[in-house]
C-alpha cells in the first residue's frame, strides 16, 4: 500500500469572542478523489478540530447552505471536488461581501431583507380561493419564468458581484431575479407593486452589468439577464409614471 | 451561554420545512390577529423538503379516483395505515395542491395549461404532480416566499430547540431554543405548539437525508412523554447513488427507467412484481408493477439479488444498474434534468450514455410522534405534522409522492387545530416556563462547558458506532439477534454519551454543541426504532424479520407505541389499526393489481 495521500486546506478562522482579527489555519486532510471540499471540512470538524464552524446540509447542491470562497472563487463546497485542486493547497474563506459571524459562517440578515423586499409571491385577489381548480398556465408561459425560479439562495452571486459589496441599496442579483420571476409569471397581478420597490434609488440601477452573477450561478439562473430585462421594463415604467402620469393607471397589466 | 428574553406568541411552530411553513400560513389565515413563531435550526429554505425530487400525489384527472388513491395508499402501507386518516388525506389533497399552485409553485404543465401528472411506484394511475425533478425545492420555496406576505409570522431562524416547555397543568406552551448567533437560550412561548422537525435518516450511515435530519422533534416529544409510533418502519429507497447516498428519484422509473442486475436482467420479474414488458411496448412503464412496484419490495429484491451473487461489487458496496438510456437525451433533459446533473457530478456517469449505479438507501421514517387524526398528541396544546409525525397514513411503507402532499394536508390541518386550541384556551401563566428555559440553559452549560476539555470521546466516534449498529441490526432485513444487538449498542452509547467532550466551549455559533445535542436525539430515536423492531415478531412492509417471515394480522394489525423510560429500555404498547372499508388482504403487484371493486358505501 502506498502512503496515504494528503492535501492541505488553509481555512479562514475568526471568532468574535476571542479574535481581534481573522487568521488562517492550515489542516492536513486525507486526499480522496471522490471527496468534495465540504467532505474535507467535515472530516476536520469530526476528527481534528471541533471548533471549526461552517454551515451545510443536503450535500447535493440544492439547499444552498455551503457556499464559500474556494481559492478566491464563490463555490458550493458540496460541488467543489478536491481532485480539481490536488495536489496544491486549497484556501477556504467565507463568502465575500457579507459580514462574517464566525469562521466560514456569514450573516444572511441583509440578504433576507432584500429577498423579502421584492414581494416574492403571487399577488392577486383570488389567490386563496381553490374552488375553480388550478390557474391554467401553458408550457410556454411556464418557460417565461421557470429559469428564474431555480435560485437556491446560495448567495454566490452576491459574493461575485462588484456592486453588492459596497452599495447597500442595490437589491442584488438573486433578489432581482426573483422579483423578475414573479413579474413574468402569467398567474401574477403584482408587477406594479414590485416595480415600486425595484424603481427606488439604486435598487436596480446599481447594476453595472458585469455579468459575474450569471457566471458563478451553480443552478444556471441568469440574474444578469433578468436585471437587464427588468431594467428595460423599469425604464418603460419610469417613463410612464413620471413623463406620462396618466399612463400609470394601467401599469399593472 | 446567557439567557435570552421571553417571547410570547399565540402559536409556536418548531421547524421551518414544508409542514411548518404550511402550518404557519394556516394559522396566519385562521386568525390574522395571532402571532405565529416559526423556530428553525436552519433558515427555512435550507430545510430538507428542498431535496425532494419526484413529485406530490393528488387525484385530479378524469381517469383517476379518490378511491384508487386511498386503496393504493392502504395496500402500499401493508394495511398498517389508519383508514380514516388516509381517507381524509386523499380527500383534502387536491385542494391543497391547487392552493400551492395558486401560491406560485411552477408545476409542469400539459399543453392545455392544466397541471401534468406522472406515474409513481405503487400507484395504479399516474397522479403525481411534479415540477420537473425538483418538486420539493419548488414547493419549499413557494411556501417560504408566501409566508413573507404575512406580517404576523415571526421567524426564529437558526434557533435550535432543545426542550418542550410544559406548564404546571401539563399543557405544552413553547420551547427552549438556543439562538445560534449568540448562544443564548430563549423561551419561545405560545398557547399551542406544533412540532414539524422532519425525519431522522441520520440514525443510519447511508441515507438520502441531509445532515440536519436528526430527529430532534421526535426526541423532544419522546422526552416529554409522548409515544413514538411505528418506529420500526424505516424506508429504504431503492435507488441511491453509492458512496454519497444521493437520491435518484423514482420519477426516473416513472418516466420508463429500468433496473437490471449484473447480467443485464430485469430481476424484478423474478419476485412477483409482474411481467417485464419491453421498453418499447406502449404499456411500459406499467403501473403497480416491476420498476413501479413499492419501495419496500424493490429494496428487498435488491438484497435477494445481492445474496444470490447477481449484483455488481464496487468500492462503495454492491449496486445494480438503473438504465435510462432508452429514454433519450431530450426526455431526460425535459423530465428529469436533475437526475442527469447529480449522476454526472456525483457518480461521473452521464445517464444518456451509461446506466447509473444505484443501491438501496435510508430515505424516510414512516413512524414518528404519535398523533391522532387531528394532528394532536396526548399532551394538551401539542401537535405534530410532517415526517416527524405518525398519523398514520404511511403505515408499514409509504408510497412515493405521498409525503410532499402529507406536508400540505397535515401541516394545514395541524395549523388550524392548534390555532383553535389557542383561541379556546387563551389564559396562560408564563412565570414557571421562563424558569424552565433558564434551567435548560444552565443544564446545557453544565453538561458541555463544565468538564475539562480534551478528555472524553468525540461526537463522531459515537455517531459512527451508532450508524454501524443500526445498519447491521435494523436494516432492510432484521432478526431477533440483530435487533437485540442494536438495542444493546444503543444502550451502551447512551451510557457513554455523558463522556463526550467538546473542543468548543464558546457561545457564538457553536455547531459542535448542536452536533452533540443532535447525537442525543439520534440515540433516543434509534432506541425507539430498535426496540419497536425487536418486539414486532412478524414481517410487514419495510419491517422484514428473517425469523418471523409472515405478516401476522391476529397479533400485529396494530401500531407500536414506544414510551421513553429513564435509564431503562422503552415500554412498548400497541393500539389497533383503524379499519373502515378495506379489510386486510393480500398485497399484490403486477398487471391488473389494485382496487378491483368499490368498497361498500361511498368511499369518498
Amino acid at each position: 500500500m502506498p502512503a496515504e495521500q494528503t492535501m492541505t486546506l488553509e481555512i479562514f478562522r475568526y471568532h468574535p469572542e476571542t479574535d481581534s482579527e481573522p487568521r488562517f489555519q492550515a489542516y492536513e486532510v486525507p486526499y480522496d478523489e471522490d471527496w468534495v471540499v465540504l467532505d474535507a471540512i467535515n472530516w476536520i470538524k469530526d476528527h481534528v478540530d471541533g471548533t471549526l464552524t461552517h454551515r451545510w446540509s443536503c450535500r447535493m447542491g440544492v439547499c444552498g447552505s455551503c457556499g464559500m470562497m474556494v481559492n478566491g472563487d464563490p463555490k458550493l463546497t458540496c460541488a467543489a471536488f478536491l481532485k480539481d485542486y490536488y495536489p496544491r493547497p486549497v484556501k477556504v474563506e467565507p463568502l465575500v461581501n457579507f459580514p462574517v459571524e464566525r469562521d466560514l459562517v456569514v450573516s444572511l440578515d441583509g440578504f433576507m431583507e432584500k429577498l423579502e423586499a421584492v414581494k416574492p409571491y403571487i399577488i392577486r385577489d383570488d389567490v386563496n380561493d381553490t374552488s375553480g381548480g388550478e390557474y391554467l398556465q401553458s408550457p410556454a408561459e411556464l418557460a417565461r419564468y421557470k429559469q428564474y425560479s431555480m435560485c437556491i439562495n446560495c448567495m454566490l452571486c452576491y459574493a461575485a458581484c462588484p456592486v453588492a459589496g459596497h452599495e447597500d441599496e442595490f437589491l442584488g442579483p438573486a433578489a432581482l431575479a426573483l422579483g423578475h420571476r414573479y413579474n413574468r409569471d402569467s398567474r401574477d397581478r403584482g408587477r406594479a407593486e414590485r416595480l415600486d420597490v425595484m424603481l427606488a434609488g439604486e435598487a436596480i440601477w446599481g447594476c453595472t452589468f458585469v455579468g459575474e452573477c450569471t457566471a458563478v450561478c451553480p443552478k444556471h439562473v441568469d440574474p444578469a439577464g433578468a436585471i437587464q430585462q427588468a431594467k428595460a421594463v423599469a425604464a418603460q415604467e419610469y417613463f410612464r409614471r413620471f413623463a406620462m402620469p396618466r399612463g400609470a393607471k394601467d401599469a399593472g397589466a | 451561554m446567557g439567557h435570552g428574553t421571553t417571547h410570547p406568541h399565540d402559536v409556536v411552530i418548531i421547524g421551518g420545512g414544508g409542514a411548518g411553513l404550511r402550518a404557519s400560513i394556516a394559522i396566519a389565515q385562521e386568525n390574522p390577529g395571532f402571532s405565529v413563531a416559526c423556530v428553525s435550526k436552519v433558515y427555512p429554505m435550507r430545510s430538507h423538503t428542498v431535496t425532494a425530487e419526484g413529485g406530490a400525489a393528488a387525484a385530479i384527472k378524469p381517469n383517476d379516483s379518490l378511491e384508487d388513491h386511498i386503496y393504493d395508499t392502504i395496500s402500499g402501507a401493508d394495511w398498517l395505515a389508519d383508514q380514516d386518516a388516509v381517507e381524509y388525506f386523499v380527500n383534502e389533497a387536491p385542494a391543497e395542491m391547487v392552493q400551492l399552485e395558486h401560491w406560485g409553485c411552477p408545476w409542469s404543465r400539459e399543453p392545455d395549461g392544466s397541471v401534468a401528472v406522472r406515474p409513481f411506484g405503487g400507484m395504479k394511475i399516474e397522479r403525481t404532480w411534479f415540477a420537473a425533478d425538483k418538486t420539493g425545492f419548488h414547493m419549499l420555496h413557494s411556501l417560504f416566499q408566501t409566508t413573507l406576505k404575512y406580517g404576523n409570522i415571526v421567524r426564529y431562524d437558526e434557533h435550535f430547540a432543545t426542550r418542550l416547555l410544559i406548564d404546571g397543568r401539563g399543557r405544552c406552551r413553547g420551547c427552549a431554543a438556543i439562538e445560534l448567533r449568540t448562544g443564548k437560550v430563549r423561551a419561545v412561548l405560545g398557547k399551542a405548539v406544533i412540532v414539524c422537525t422532519g425525519g431522522a435518516g441520520r440514525v443510519f450511515p447511508f441515507t438520502t437525508n441531509g445532515s440536519i435530519k436528526t430527529g430532534d422533534g421526535m426526541a423532544m416529544a419522546y422526552r416529554a412523554g409522548v409515544a413514538l409510533k411505528d418506529m420500526e418502519f424505516v424506508q429504504y429507497h431503492p435507488t441511491g447513488l453509492p458512496g454519497t447516498g444521493i437520491l435518484i428519484t423514482e420519477a426516473s422509473r416513472g418516466e420508463g427507467g429500468i433496473l437490471v442486475n449484473r447480467d443485464g436482467h430485469r430481476y424484478l420479474q423474478d419476485y412477483d412484481l409482474g411481467e417485464a414488458l419491453d421498453v418499447s411496448d406502449p404499456r411500459h412503464p406499467q403501473k403497480r408493477a416491476m420498476e413501479l412496484g413499492p419501495r419496500d419490495r424493490l429494496s428487498q429484491c435488491f438484497m435477494k439479488e445481492m445474496w444470490a451473487g447477481r449484483t455488481i461489487e464496487t468500492r462503495d458496496g454492491h449496486v445494480v444498474h438503473l438504465d435510462l438510456r432508452h429514454l433519450g437525451e431530450a426526455k431526460i433533459d425535459k423530465k428529469i434534468p436533475f437526475v442527469r446533473e447529480l449522476s454526472r457530478n456525483y457518480a461521473g456517469i452521464d445517464p444518456v450514455k451509461k446506466p447509473i449505479p444505484v443501491r438501496p438507501v435510508v430515505h424516510y421514517v414512516m413512524g414518528g410522534i404519535d398523533v391522532d387524526g387531528d394532528s394532536a398528541t396526548g399532551v394538551p396544546g401539542l401537535y405534530a405534522a410532517g415526517e416527524c409525525a405518525c398519523v398514520s397514513i404511511n403505515g408499514a411503507n409509504r408510497l412515493g409522492s405521498n409525503s410532499l402532499t402529507e406536508l400540505l394536508v397535515f401541516g394545514a390541518q395541524a395549523g388550524r387545530h392548534a390555532a383553535r386550541f389557542a383561541m379556546d384556551n387563551p389564559d396562560c401563566d408564563t412565570a414557571d416556563l421562563e424558569a424552565q428555559a433558564e434551567d435548560e440553559g444552565d443544564r446545557i452549560r453544565r453538561a458541555w462547558f463544565g468538564a475539562p476539555s480534551g478528555r472524553g470521546e468525540r461526537i463522531a466516534a459515537l455517531r459512527t458506532e451508532l450508524h454501524d449498529a443500526m445498519e447491521d441490526g435494523a436494516g432492510i432485513y432484521r432478526d431477533a439477534g440483530s435487533l437485540r444487538a442494536a438495542c444493546d449498542k444503543v444502550a451502551e452509547l447512551k451510557e457513554r454519551y455523558g463522556g463526550v467532550a467538546l473542543d468548543d466551549r464558546t457561545n457564538s455559533f457553536n455547531t459542535e454543541l448542536t452536533a452533540a445535542l443532535e447525537l442525543e436525539s439520534l440515540l433516543d430515536v434509534a432506541e425507539a426504532m430498535a426496540h419497536s423492531g425487536l418486539e414486532r415478531t412478524e414481517s410487514r412492509g419495510s419491517h422484514q424479520r428473517l425469523d418471523h417471515t409472515e405478516r401476522n394480522d391476529d397479533d400485529f394489525l396494530a401500531h407500536s407505541l414506544a414510551f421513553r423510560e429513564d435509564g431503562a429500555p422503552p415500554r412498548i404498547e400497541y393500539r389497533p389499526v383503524t379499519i373502515t372499508k378495506w379489510p386486510p388482504g393480500a398485497r399484490t403487484y403486477g398487471a391488473g393489481s389494485g382496487l378491483k371493486k368499490r368498497p361498500k358505501g361511498d368511499a369518498a
